[in-house]
């Protein structure tokens, strides 16, 4: 099977499991306890013709599986309907949130990787001695040190004690604003520390697992350099575990954006979520839910493929 | 000067355990297109003398003295980067298990063509029509398309084919085979051996061959050295090693081999096991096993003689047979007792004939 056929199947594989992610965020926010007439209202006290008014223009007069097939048709048109809290289409109000969110998060991806596999390198090269130990020290503090914490910690010190970062987003600077990008350093390197921890671990394991096999020997044998040794045929093989927690990182990190937005008054997707849970604003609450199982779902896709490109073995 | 000369090579491990001495003053040399063998027990210290060859020795193995001369050049006092211009090129390598031997995300044919690149300064093109030669020239159908397989799509027979190739694609010299039959069953291993013979033929290749099995020595080899417990103990011309075994453990080797036509219930077999390199003991390393000791085989380390003259041997300049058996120094009051035949020929050599097939011992 060529790479291209493997890619295919796995893709259409990801359909029943996206169907499955719909499903469960529907019944989840359907099956918390409360009315949402309730707090559209404000727990106002109706008359029976006003509320159902109400509840035919929310469409919740109907049965739960019309109203979960036009959620989810209208959702893969991208109308996730209005807002309950501002009464704007739900649609505008994650876009303008979900751009900062992307932002962070891929500045966190990209520091977790940027650290970890150079440094799971060096430590598995260098396996046993000072360098190894050190990084040893570091990734068990990463792992260790809880997200909301360590964002806590990092304001105080730099934003407040140094001030090198301002202490609140510019948000009216423009998402790719200078100002903007360094704000959102922080809360970058909290949220990657913990993957960047573990990352580190995991490379220098598969690499040290992988610098014992035969066929190190075989290409020293050849009389390579052992620059070429490493990169080419170590860091592959090394590589082919690595992939696949990275891709899963995503998730962790789209996850603790929920936490670290809230600790650095950030305007992403994660503190949208938390603020609209408070509101039981069921419109944004499905949205968010849904756009995140996503994500996690493409992450995985994502690390199959690359696990595939990675290790013909796989897409054979 | 031949091809490899290798003089008084001592290579130790330092373990936690304790220091393992895994070849001790190892002497031997290998002609020009030559097929040398190195036969001996697990841990005899096979590998690591080719794998001190190639200096892919690893932490904690250290060469403590010695020298490996190859075409009269000093290996052990190359730079690395020296040393890197004759691994793969001029001396190649041949491991045991070749499905661990390949790089399973890369193609055979990147496998062997990344060689020829690094080594004989071909561009892309021509490493990769060099490289489905050497598959060819191996005996893999339709070189060309299984240039791209991956090495999960070979068979055994295929795979171990492949890394011959890679050892043959620069042409070298010296190419050490670590039991590269070991792995496979006995119709490919007869096959391979073949194809080794045809190559080293073909482009005149000295073979250093490291097997426990003597039956492929006595079918491949010119010369052979067995080793026990990191001590050469034989060094002979093969026949004079089949008919005329100088050393106890080469004559417990032999009975232990299956023969057709044997009618004994059971294998002979040597009884015990080799000593640990780390505490080896007193005298001869195989006094505590061998059928013929006296008290004097643990006193005395027995030296490697010229086992016609009981003068010291000189493997490097001589061809004579030498063993390392206080028989030969004229130290055993008994001697050593047990006879050669040799069936299926007339011709025999030892101290009897007898009907009763294989070497035996009374």
């Amino acid at each position: 099977m060529s790479l291209q056929r493997f890619v295919l199947k796995r893709g259409l594989l990801t359909i029943p499991l996206l169907l499955g992610v719909t499903l469960f965020t529907f019944g989840m926010v359907h099956a918390i306890p409360g009315d949402p007439i309730d707090f559209i209202t404000l727990f106002a006290e109706l008359d029976a013709e006003t509320e159902a008014e109400i509840r035919a223009q929310y469409g919740l007069d109907k049965p739960v599986y019309i109203q979960y097939i036009d959620w989810v048709l209208n959702a893969a048109q991208g109308d996730f309907g209005k807002s309950i809290v501002t009464r704007r289409p739900v649609a505008t109000e994650i876009l303008n949130r979900l751009p900062y969110t992307l932002l962070m998060g891929s500045m966190a991806f990209a520091i977790a990787i940027i650290t970890a596999i150079p440094s799971g390198i060096v430590a598995a090269y260098y396996r046993n001695t000072t360098v190894d130990q050190i990084s040893r020290v570091f990734a068990l503090i990463g792992v260790a040190l809880p997200n909301f914490w360590l964002g806590l910690i990092l304001i105080l010190v730099f934003a407040s004690w140094l001030n090198l970062f301002p202490v609140l987003p510019p948000t009216d600077r423009g998402l790719l604003s200078q100002d903007m990008i360094i704000y959102t350093l922080l809360p970058a390197i909290t949220i990657g520390t913990g993957s960047t921890a573990l990352l580190m671990r995991l490379m220098r394991s598969s690499m040290v697992e992988e610098l014992d096999k035969d066929y190190v020997r075989t290409a020293r044998a050849k009389g390579l350099p052992e620059r070429t040794v490493v990169q080419k045929h170590v860091l592959r093989n090394s590589l082919i575990s690595v992939v696949t927690v990275a891709a899963i990182q995503i998730a962790f990190i789209i996850s603790g954006s929920v936490v670290v937005e809230i600790v650095f008054s950030y305007p992403g997707i994660g503190r949208l979520l938390v603020d609209r849970v408070g509101n039981r604003d069921f419109p944004v609450i499905q949205a968010l839910v849904l756009i995140i199982g996503v994500a996690v779902i493409l992450a995985n896709l994502l690390a199959d493929v690359l696990y595939a490109y990675l290790d013909p073995r796989i897409r054979y | 000067m031949a091809l490899l000369e290798v003089e008084d090579l001592t290579v130790r491990f330092y373990t936690e355990d304790g220091v393992v001495k895994a070849t001790n003053n190892l002497s031997y040399r290998i002609e020009a297109g030559e097929h040398f063998g190195v036969v001996g027990e697990s841990g005899a210290g096979k590998s690591v003398s080719s794998l001190a060859i190639m200096r892919l020795i690893e932490d904690p193995g250290v060469i403590e003295s010695g020298e490996i001369r190859f075409k009269g050049q000093n290996l052990l006092e190359l730079s690395a980067e020296e040393m890197r211009t004759i691994r793969g090129n001029e001396i190649a390598m041949i491991f045991q298990d070749a499905e661990t031997a390949l790089n399973p995300a890369y193609t055979v044919g990147e496998q062997i063509a990344e060689a020829v690149r690094h080594h004989m300064d071909l561009d892309d093109a021509a490493a990769r029509d060099r490289a489905i030669e050497m598959l060819d020239s191996v005996g893999i159908p339709d070189a060309a398309e299984r240039y791209s397989d991956y090495p999960h799509q070979f068979s055994g027979g295929m795979q171990q084919r492949a890394v011959i190739a890679m050892a043959l694609s620069c042409d070298p010299d010296l190419i050490i085979a670590d039991e590269p039959t070991t792995a496979l069953d006995v119709t490919i291993e007869a096959q391979i051996l073949e194809l080794l013979e045809e190559v080293s033929e073909t482009f005149d290749t000295a073979i250093q061959l490291i097997t426990h099995d003597l039956g492929v020595v006595a079918e491949f080899c010119d010369r052979v050295m067995v080793m026990y417990a990191g001590h050469p103990v034989e060094i002979a011309a093969v026949d004079d090693l089949y008919y005329n075994p100088q050393h106890p453990y080469t004559v417990g080797l032999m009975s232990s081999i299956p023969r057709i036509g044997d009618t004994r219930d059971r294998l002979q077999t040597i009884p015990g096991r080799m000593p640990d390199l780390i505490e080896n003991p007193p005298g001869c390393n195989f006094h505590p096993r061998c059928p013929y000791a006296e008290d004097v085989c643990a006193r005395r380390e027995p030296p490697l003689v010229n086992v016609e003259t009981g003068d010291p041997a000189d493997p490097i300049n001589s061809d004579s047979q030498s063993a390392a058996c206080l028989e030969h120094t004229g130290d055993l009051l008994e001697g050593l007792d047990y006879q050669v035949t040799v069936r299926g020929t007339d011709e025999s050599t030892g101290d009897a004939a007898s009907t009763d097939g294989g070497v035996s011992d009374e």
